[in-house]
């Protein structure tokens, strides 16, 4: 059964979200979520690393480690795609685009341990998706993190004016709310699945 | 000597408990809690990596080029990672699909790469291997309360095996996502107010964190 591209696009946004139902990449999810604007910083570096990468590790998978054989050798070849190219972004972009360096480039290195980048080229081989539907879940799992860690950001902002019991604050705080948001995403369901 | 082992033991399972001290590991913490079963594997899983990556990086550390470290380090680790996901595919290929991707994950997991730089990176080979595995029981702990909770109230089950009876009405909403989070969150509190309880015994002040004071 083949499902389309645009399924899987809007899927990975709503109802599959990358990281409100695979908890992936929750650790930078919390440390950047105090700000706003930091938090659509590392997004737009997430949603353009991820699209990029999926597609990177799906070829590299298929024409690579396949045909050799090499199928056990995927964690680490997957890892070893993923730092080189946030290192080849860090350095084109400091090179030619200073400005958008300045403002995304701090946020690279932290996306090379983002594990939401590895799972999704994990799933991609489990679920065993063609280039088209991989470059879908890249995308489509970028945009649903962004949205995840900006729907986090701001209500995180509103809430630093008000009291919260002692023991709660700082993460327990934003877990509770991600539960919450997650519970707000699963009346998403209903409309498509990729499971 | 004893007692630094001792020492280790408290601080990796309750003053600097992974989990809900610093906040690592947590992607995984959350995913795989749906199930004791799963969780129990997962959680040796990462003790192993846990100890015989501190092992090795503590047996190469004065050999090793400080600058390239971190790659050597993420190698390391993604090498053990390796063998347990062949040895979970050959011997239980089961729970290797139940575990889907969550296994190969274990290599972005920051507990392990937190213990190599802050332990193993200073000390003797023994200690750190130690060190490590009582950081990935630590985690375990924690992520078999969360999934006693999930399993219990979501199935009614606690490693497949009937606790509650007919009359329990299973929460759905405890096998789904969220509830990983307020599981999470739930105990992070309670930990957190059992300390503050004990400085408070103990005449400390209580670390005030970022409150936020009103004007």
């Amino acid at each position: 059964m083949e499902i389309s591209p645009f399924v899987i696009f809007f899927a990975s946004i709503f109802t599959s979200n990358i990281l409100l139902t695979n908890f992936l990449g929750m650790y930078s999810y919390l440390s950047i979520s105090r700000d706003l604007k930091s938090s659509l910083g590392l997004g737009q570096a997430v949603i353009f690393v991820m699209t990029v990468t999926s597609v990177l590790n799906y070829l590299v998978y298929q024409y690579i480690l396949v045909p050799y054989n090499l199928d056990y050798l995927r964690f680490i070849v997957f890892i070893i795609v993923i730092a080189a190219f946030v290192q080849l972004v860090e350095m084109v972009l400091e090179r030619f685009m200073p400005n958008l360096y300045y403002t995304l480039g701090i946020f690279l290195p932290l996306i090379t341990v983002n594990c939401a980048i590895l799972g999704v080229a994990l799933f991609l081989v489990i679920r065993e998706y063609n280039l088209l539907q991989s470059l879908a879940y890249g995308a489509g799992g970028g945009i649903g993190w962004t949205l995840a860690i900006l729907a986090l950001a701001g209500i995180r902002q509103k809430v630093d004016e008000t009291k919260v019991p002692k023991g709660l604050q700082g993460a327990g705080f934003a877990m509770i709310v991600t539960g919450i948001i997650a519970l707000a995403f699963i009346g998403f369901s209903g409309i498509l699945s990729i499971q | 000597m004893k007692s630094q082992y001792r020492e280790i033991a408290k601080q990796t399972l309750w003053t600097d408990n992974p989990v809900i001290r610093q906040i690592l590991g947590i992607c995984s913490a959350l995913a795989v809690t749906n199930l004791v079963s799963n969780t129990l594997v997962m959680g040796i899983g990462v003790s192993l990596v846990t100890a015989f990556s501190s092992l090795t990086v503590s047996a190469l550390r004065k050999i090793m080029p400080n600058r390239v470290r971190m790659m050597v380090q993420t190698l390391i680790i993604a090498f053990y990672v390796i063998l347990v996901d062949i040895i979970l595919r050959a011997f239980f290929p089961d729970m290797s699909r139940a575990l889907g991707p969550y296994v190969g994950l274990i290599i972005t997991n920051c507990i392990i790469m937190g213990r190599c730089e802050a332990f193993a990176q200073t000390n003797k080979p023994l200690i750190s291997f130690y060190d490590g595995f009582m950081s990935g029981l630590g985690y375990t702990l924690v992520l078999a309360t969360i999934a006693i909770v999930r399993e219990l109230m979501g199935f009614g089950t606690i490693l497949g095996i009937q606790i509650l009876g007919e009359w329990w009405t299973p929460w759905t909403v405890m096998v789904m996502a969220p509830s990983a989070f307020f599981v999470l969150a739930i105990i992070i509190w309670v930990a957190n107010s059992i300390t503050d309880k004990k400085l408070h015994a103990a005449g400390k002040p209580v670390n005030k964190g970022v409150q936020a004071s009103g004007n």
